[in-house]
């Protein structure tokens, strides 16, 4: 086993997620409590209130917070919430445009209403600084954006006239793959003077603001002590956590079309680790009956 | 039938993204030229992408349009600041960049010293505090709610065992020891299953590339020699 080529292993680990890629099984997809905590809570959000996204990720961990993008800018306009989207990470604005498309597609094939640019969202840009921007959006938005992506005044926008600081915000939302993330807004928010969350089991949420989170697989683990204590209300973690979503909204993508291979290759994995401790013991045991 | 139209240059893209893709992985089989170029034509256009990226998005908004149309002239100073910083790459003169890093550092550890405070270290303690045993009302009255009181008590157990792994004041030995021995092992729970998760991003990267490749690239293509997905024109 030790002599085994490791590229027989990549070749087998790649088989496990293309085949069920062109060959779908349609294993269950379950979602799991932080999950439908980030679901629940956005659905306290009353109708008409204002939220603000944070894509602070770049496209090389699109797989898995892109999803989660789509489905929550869909999540927002079908309950008609006003969206303001910022960026952390240089790229961030860029992702924010794609999803936008892509869910303006899906609701042109559903016949819904395509939300209007200007009125129910506002693409704001990239903006440098991590938690200093986090701190200036506490009190004024317009100093620390001036301008939108198309570098239109936020004065001139009908939304930005609603929105001048985070405490006109029913909930901020970071899609977040590393630093400046959901690190940053959680502990420079509270800092800051954002207004507190709700209490766990509190549905009025008036003078609240939710705080909400995408992150991927590696960086999602750190964030539970966050949920555990309050400081986040829901967790959408790796591409499980978007298909747990997608399935929550009755909106297949391509995190829910993921969770196939995604099973099959751990599978493949967990084969592969217990092997090689069955053959590791197996040798050790040959190797102590040779010396003796 | 109304034939599906795709852009020259995005289809032109796709294939280039795909030839790329396929490039890095041929490492994996062994090292070679086609991976060497993908390799350094990535790190090449990520830097020129970022030089034109931070000066339009970053310098000129940042800097350039509050000083030179607002007179904000004290950005001057940050901008120094930053110069300042440069000096790291030339051995002789490398001191002057310690006026920059002390600012830098100083202000990140003003800043995050109460946030880290507040979330990492007192809201964790607060969030530690819960009863050993949790009591709920039912049917037969008031009764034990197993569920969570082995949750917590396990929380408890698990935090103060790994804090107690970290007191090195006194030898690990006797009953200390054997509450640090606990802490390990939930210590070693806990990193087993971050490294499982690590793994799960690292093969949703890998199904994220296999999608484009498959249902962006090889689909497409196809669909365009068929005849369903008609190019647009070059220009």
């Amino acid at each position: 086993m030790s002599s085994l080529d490791r590229r027989i292993i990549f070749l087998v680990v790649a088989l496990a997620v293309i085949i069920p890629l062109l060959l779908p099984i349609g294993l269950p997809i379950k979602p799991t409590a932080p999950v439908k905590a980030f679901y629940d809570s956005i659905e306290l959000i009353s109708e008409g209130s204002y939220v603000l996204i944070s894509f602070d990720y770049d496209p090389s961990t699109m797989p898995e917070l892109q999803p989660m993008a789509i489905s929550l800018l869909y999540h927002c306009f079908s309950k008609n919430l006003k969206v303001v989207m910022i960026a952390l990470w240089p790229q961030g604005a860029q992702m924010a445009d794609l999803a936008m498309e892509t869910v303006n597609q899906q609701l042109q094939a559903e016949g819904k209403p395509l939300p209007e640019y200007g009125k129910d969202y506002v693409n704001l840009g990239y903006k440098s600084g991590g938690g200093l921007v986090i701190i200036g959006l506490a009190t004024n938005f317009g100093a620390i954006f001036p301008l939108d992506t198309n570098g239109t005044r936020i004065s001139e926008l009908p939304l930005m006239d609603k929105v001048k600081s985070a405490h006109d915000l029913q909930a901020v939302f970071s899609l977040s793959a590393g630093d400046p993330g959901i690190p940053a807004w959680v502990m420079v928010s509270r800092m800051a003077g954002y207004p507190t969350p709700p209490q766990p089991g509190e549905t009025d949420i008036t003078g609240k603001m939710l705080l909400l989170g995408g992150a991927t697989a590696v960086s999602a683990p750190q964030f539970y002590p966050y949920l555990n204590t309050n400081q986040m209300q829901g967790l959408l973690g790796g591409m499980r956590g978007a298909a747990d979503y997608e399935t929550l909204l009755a909106l297949p993508g391509t995190a829910s079309e993921g969770m196939d291979p995604q099973s099959i290759a751990h599978l493949v994995i967990v084969v592969f680790i217990i092997m090689a401790n069955i053959f590791f013991f197996l040798e050790k045991r040959q190797e102590e009956r040779k010396a003796t | 039938m109304e034939i599906a139209n795709i852009p020259f240059w995005d289809f032109f893209g796709v294939w280039v993204a795909a030839l790329l893709t396929l490039f890095i992985f041929s490492f994996l089989y062994k090292d070679n030229p086609f991976y060497k170029f993908a390799e350094h034509l990535f790190v090449g256009i990520s830097a020129g992408y970022f030089v034109g990226y931070y000066y339009y998005n970053v310098l000129l908004p940042n800097f350039w349009e509050p000083f030179y149309y607002q007179g904000r002239y004290e950005y001057l100073i940050a901008v120094i600041l930053g110069i300042t910083i440069l000096f790291r790459l030339s051995r002789k003169q490398a001191w002057v960049s310690r006026f920059g890093f002390a600012f830098v550092i100083g202000c990140g550890a003003g800043i995050n010293f109460i946030s880290y405070l507040q979330s990492n270290a007192l809201a964790q303690i607060y969030g530690t505090i819960t009863p050993l045993v949790t009591l709920v009302s039912g049917e037969g009255g008031i009764l034990v709610d197993w569920k969570n009181t082995v949750f917590n008590l396990v929380a408890i157990i698990g935090v103060c065992s790994a804090l107690t792994y970290f007191y090195f004041s006194k030898p690990h030995k006797g009953f200390l020891g054997g509450v640090a021995r606990l802490g390990i092992w939930f210590l070693m729970i806990s990193f087993g299953a971050s490294f499982g998760y690590t793994v799960m991003a690292r093969i949703s990267l890998l199904i994220g590339r296999m999608q484009f490749l498959i249902f962006d690239w090889i689909e497409t293509t196809m669909n365009v020699i068929n005849g369903n997905i008609a190019i647009g024109p070059i220009f």
